[in-house]
């Protein structure tokens, strides 16, 4: 099935099998709904599957209070780049009511939702914003790049007792992948997965990088270069012991995203590696991250902003010291 | 709503409404076209149907007035004067965009013509509009802001912390809200319990008043004493012009969420036809006239168009520019 339906069979699951699950957010209930709640307004109801106006903050607001009183409400936030209106109920209500009550109160909604880009909307529809989320303590972060942990780590995220934020892609809304229907299923969040074994180099990953990493590692295969993919699926909790592993083997690290590249995730990932590989890095980590500029409306721009399985080869070679480091200023 | 608001407004002044509507009934019906046929490649979120509302703000407006509106933006940008190579070279990439195509269709922007900001983000441009106009009153200028906007937007935050803070300060402000009746695939009458958005004005002490969104007359009426009412120091005014839009939230939109009576009796209150009809009817405009406006309208937009597309595209070196004033800042 596509990630698309991957997505509603875990709000289908979550809202069938727990009283408390409700969704609320822009659109989604039918007939106007498109994305991954089409369909369950009118299995669940309006009571279940709420459209509300446009009220970002009061979406994700509402959503806290419900979860305080212990609903397991799913708020949406139509496009990532509108969460700036919704941040203030995110990071200092969600993220820190459990801290600053003592573990009195707590927040566990999870926010779901999907970053544009690719698809010539222009700036103020494409950003990946998933690093200021990572920046705040009490928040998880989780970005899934294929429809099985798209449904997995929906169902983990919903019933996770802290505050979620889910982001889809939607470039990969269509992407198939088998993916099991049990309801039980699901996966635990902080947990890395392998998505390509290899030996030479460890590209790290997530979303839709994971895409174009799995792109580049078949690229390099006829190099003769071996490079594994390791899928980070969530950025909070971040599973440092899944890295360490790979990348000591490996002994070489390339952080792909479409985040901004400057300070984006992969920052900090360079930083863990380097602290606890220091010494057994055959080259310095790389990353291969969005260009620093707004996003560019017109696809022949856009294009050179977001990497490319050529700029993660280019960068895998800069650690095989097989091209020039100068030639790679941004990855 | 059905008062007849004909007097006042001189015969050239409603020709060139006509004018205007047709030019921006012809500049979509083009983009449509292409857009459909493959021809042209760019998002587009169609304004057919809202043309009343636009051509009111050409007319009653000065060019260093100002407006701040948003991605459903052609017919307003097209009312304020941005020449139609700038409006289609920013929506399709080109180099005679106005912001040399990198900007893109939600984010057209001419100062000269007083279009200071367009946004993508719904309920983003009152704010805006409100320094703008702040901007205008410590300068000592009688200039009016005019925050264009849908009814989806007066459920942000933004709408309800900028319209108190305009009538808080008097500020010369309209609030000009389009209400298409619905907001994306959502009807306005599920987002909110009032009837009208006007009413919204009460609760901030400003006046609130709704007219008929596809007579261009009504509009230009209400317009002009809301303008009026800026320049002279009287403060903001809520406007909402009550319309439809034709072709949907985007362009491609299948529109099932829409009733077919609902969007049957929209189509039937077309502002063009009827104004159309009005023009003969009162004598202002021959059907020679009238078939001469349409013409030119389609000659004009046929002409930008050929000029857009041969124009070249938007340049790489492009991004490197524009993201501080100095490039020398961004991390290598
Ligand atoms: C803050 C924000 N939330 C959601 C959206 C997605 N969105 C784009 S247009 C739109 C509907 C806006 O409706 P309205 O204000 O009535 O304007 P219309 O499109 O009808 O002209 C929505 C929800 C957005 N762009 N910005
Ligand atoms: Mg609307």
């Amino acid at each position: 099935m596509t990630m698309r339906e991957a997505l509603n069979l875990a709000l289908d699951q979550a809202l069938a099998h727990d009283e408390r699950v409700f969704l609320l957010g822009e659109d989604i209930a039918d007939p106007g709904a498109s994305g991954p709640t089409k369909g369950l307004s009118t299995k669940y109801g309006t009571e279940r599957v709420l459209d509300t106006p446009i009220s970002e903050s009061a979406i994700v607001g509402a959503a806290i209070g419900a979860a305080m009183e212990g609903f397991r409400p799913v708020a949406e936030i139509m496009i990532m780049d509108f969460i700036g209106i919704a941040a203030d109920q995110i990071i200092n209500n969600a993220a820190k009511l459990r801290f600053m009550t003592g573990g009195r109160t707590s927040a566990p909604i999870t926010v779901r939702t999907q970053v544009y880009g690719g698809i010539g909307t222009g700036a103020t529809h494409s950003q990946s914003l998933e690093a200021w989320f990572m920046h705040v303590p009490g928040l998880k972060v989780i970005v899934p790049s294929t429809p099985r942990d798209g449904k997995g780590l929906l169902t983990s995220a919903i019933f996770d007792d802290d505050p979620c934020i889910f982001v889809e892609t939607i470039r990969l809304g269509p992407q198939r992948g088998m993916v099991p229907v049990d309801p039980g299923f699901s996966i635990p969040l902080g947990e890395a997965d392998v998505k390509r074994p290899g030996s030479d180099v460890t590209l790290i990953s997530y979303g839709r990088g994971v895409v174009e990493a799995l792109g580049a590692a078949t690229q390099l295969e006829a190099d003769g270069v071996s490079a594994e993919v390791l899928d980070l699926r969530t950025l909070v909790p971040l599973d440092v012991a899944a890295m360490v592993e790979s990348v000591g083997r490996t002994t070489r690290a390339v952080v792909v995203h479409d985040a901004v590249q400057f300070a984006g995730p992969g920052a900090e990932i360079a930083a863990i590696l380097q602290r606890e590989l220091f010494g057994r890095l055959s080259a310095p980590v790389e990353r291969v991250g969005a260009r620093f500029v707004p996003n560019p409306a017109p696809p022949a721009l856009e294009s050179q902003v977001y990497p490319s399985a050529q700029r993660i080869v280019a960068a895998v070679r800069r650690t095989l010291g097989l091209e020039s480091a100068k030639t790679g200023a941004h990855g | 709503m059905t008062a007849d608001r004909t007097v006042g407004v001189s015969p050239e002044v409603q020709r060139r409404l006509y004018e205007l509507m047709t030019l921006m009934k012809a500049a979509d019906d083009r983009l449509s076209k292409g857009i459909a046929s493959g021809e042209l490649q760019c998002v587009y979120w169609p304004p057919r149907g809202q043309e009343a509302i636009a051509a009111a703000m050409g007319v009653c407006l000065r060019r260093d007035d100002q407006l701040v509106t948003n991605y459903r933006g052609l017919h307003d940008l097209i009312g304020k004067g941005v020449p139609l190579v700038e409006i289609y070279g920013e929506m399709l990439g080109r180099q005679t965009g106005s912001s040399r195509g990198k900007g893109g269709t939600m984010h057209i922007a001419n100062p000269e013509c007083g279009v200071m900001l367009s946004t993508g983000i719904v309920g983003a441009g009152p704010p805006v509009a409100v320094g703008l106009a702040m901007a205008a009153q410590r300068k000592g200028l009688d200039r009016v802001t005019v925050a264009s906007f849908g009814d989806g937007a007066t459920n942000t935050g933004s709408f309800h912390e900028a319209a108190n803070m305009a009538a808080l300060w008097d500020l010369p402000l309209v609030l000009l809200c389009q209400n298409n009746q619905y907001a994306e695939m959502t009807p306005t009458e599920h987002t909110m319990k009032i009837s009208q958005v006007a009413h919204r004005a009460g609760g901030y002490g400003l006046p609130g008043v709704r007219v008929d969104g596809n007579d261009p007359l009504a509009v230009v009426a209400a317009l002009t004493e809301a303008v009026d009412r800026g320049r002279s120091g009287g403060g903001p005014t809520l406007l909402e012009c009550v319309t439809f839009r034709f072709r949907g939230h985007y362009f491609g939109d299948p529109m099932a969420y829409i009733p077919p009576e609902r969007l049957a009796a929209a189509l039937e209150a077309d502002p063009i036809p009827r104004f159309r009809s009005r023009l003969r009817l009162a004598g202002i405009c021959s059907e020679a006239d009238l078939d001469e406006i349409e013409a030119a309208a389609v000659t004009a937009v046929e002409e930008a168009l050929t000029a857009v597309l041969t124009a070249p595209g938007a340049l790489v070196d492009e991004l490197d520019r524009d993201v501080y004033a100095d490039p020398r800042n961004c991390p290598a």
